[in-house]
């Protein structure tokens, strides 16, 4: 290991590429999250239909297979799509699927009274969801999603296999080049470790100051 | 003699096999206070949850101001009302719960705002305006900027008086609205409503088991009992004289259970 150095700038040119697939996963992940959960709660079949069915595909499937269909399978239908891209939409919709359950039950664990509240001031429905029911069931949601962007983190290791230059990916190359297992490994193991770290203050430091003031959701 | 503001008829309502309501019919008149007591399971809040279109009706009428509640004409037919007209008949009516029913993520003058902003569009500047005197009304304008899990119980149905008064609803409905407190905070509560029926002309629904109260309150009083109006008239006929053997029983067992007439 005497070029040691330029080995760690490959890794971290790899964490890089790790940190953005976590973003924008996460990203799409939540998106995918507001609009399956709220969609499990709409009034309309076919809207819960449509939710029901991703949800239970996309939570039902492997990971690995969901992304080689993103990667290999589609451009046999004519979308090609790049590795980070196809990273990226396997990752979010995935982790999003779960996130749809959180967010249905922190919706339907907001008290009835509330709903009750928004009918005898006259809000619509819309306007109830936003400020009243929203709001508070976001607090309930929070260390559950949490939970959900480590997770997402960490599965950002199987586009590796897609041959997309991740942490895990540039771990197996100096791996490769140098022949040392330990040392490419153990530095990936405490980068993930502490880029989990990162998220855990980040859903913490959030939560306490959403809660602020707040009782009957939760007290903190 | 003016028109009944609520002209309730044949109203049937079950949940499940228990029929809470069994062809009640009743009007109220404008301005009237009007106190609904009976047992518990008799229907007196079931008929303030179905004025608030918190409940829907199996069967019969109901007229505000002259307009059907559940129901819209189309063409020659009555049909069953959508969300709209439901919408703009609830301009009309406010209702104060038992548990409060705060937002306990808003402060106590965006409670109170947020209502009129978003429904009526009142502007933020002229709403807090209005806010503030109606808290100032109830004797909360000095907790504005609290959050509702730092007020008492009385505060907190204060603070929700003020909210509902904020649309500026012709009737109002008080579903046991100090049966949650403690027995030393009931009296703030009471002395607002107090003031209510004395300087406004609302028209306001009571269902309460402070017979007191109801006495000293109401214009009329309603004994419900299964789904029925049993007795009504004017308080003391009620309270002092009651004529029909399930009303002496009920007030019989409320005094014995240590509440004041």
């Amino acid at each position: 290991m005497d070029n040691w150095s330029g080995y760690l700038g490959l890794i971290l040119q790899g964490a890089v590429v790790t940190v953005q697939l976590t973003l924008m996963g996460s990203a799409l992940a939540l998106v995918m999250a507001f609009l399956a959960g709220l969609g499990r709660l709409s009034r309309f079949f076919a809207v819960r239909a449509i939710a029901t069915a991703y949800i239970e595909f996309f939570r039902g499937t492997s990971i690995f297979v969901q992304l080689f269909w993103a990667y290999f399978v589609l451009p046999f239908m004519g979308i090609s799509l790049t590795p980070l891209q196809a990273g990226v939409l396997a990752l979010g919709l995935n982790v999003g699927a779960y996130g749809a359950e959180v967010v249905r039950g922190a919706i339907q664990s907001i008290g009835k009274e509330q709903y009750e509240a928004c009918v005898a001031l006259n809000l619509g429905r819309w306007q109830c969801m936003r400020h009243i029911i929203l709001p508070q069931a976001l607090l309930l949601m929070l260390p559950t999603f949490g939970n959900n962007a480590i997770e997402l983190l960490k599965a950002t290791a199987v586009v590796s296999l897609i041959s997309l230059a991740d942490m895990t990916f540039q771990a197996q190359v100096v791996r490769a080049q140098t022949g040392n297992t330990l040392i490419p490994f153990a530095t990936i193991l405490v980068l993930y470790f502490l880029m989990a770290l990162c998220i855990s203050w980040a859903v913490r430091g959030l939560e306490r100051r959403m809660a602020r003031g707040l009782d009957g959701v939760r007290a903190t | 003699m003016s028109a009944p503001i609520i002209e309730i008829d044949g109203i049937t309502k079950s949940f499940g096999s228990f029929k809470v309501l069994d062809g009640l019919s009743m009007k109220v008149m404008p301005g009237e206070k009007l106190a609904l007591i009976g047992p518990s399971g008799s229907g007196k809040t079931t008929i303030l949850r179905i004025l608030m279109t918190l409940e829907r009706i199996d069967g019969g009428h109901i007229h505000v101001e002259g307009e059907q509640l559940y129901h819209v004409t189309r063409g020659d037919d009555l049909v069953p009302a959508d969300e709209r007209h439901l919408a703009k008949m609830r301009q009309k009516i406010g209702m104060v719960f038992q548990l409060f029913n705060l937002f306990p993520h808003k402060s106590v003058i965006d409670n109170v705002t947020l209502a009129p902003m978003l429904t009526k569009g009142v502007a933020r500047a002229a709403a807090e305006k209005r806010a503030m005197e109606l808290l100032d009304m109830v004797g909360m304008a000095d907790k504005a900027k609290s959050m509702p899990s730092q007020l008492s119980g009385g505060q907190k149905q204060r603070v929700a008086i003020a909210r509902a008064l904020a649309l500026s609803p012709k009737i109002m409905l008080f579903d046991e609205v100090t049966s949650a407190l403690d027995p030393e905070l009931v009296e703030e509560v009471l002395n607002v409503m107090r003031r209510l029926a004395e300087e406004t002309d609302m028209t306001m629904l009571l269902v309460t088991h402070e017979m007191g109260f109801a006495h000293d309150f109401a214009d009329r009083v309603l004994f419900f009992d299964r789904g029925r109006i049993v007795e009504e008239g004017k308080p003391d006929d009620i309270f002092r004289h009651p004529k029909q053997e399930r009303t002496q029983t009920f007030l019989r067992k409320i005094i014995a259970a240590g509440h004041r007439v």
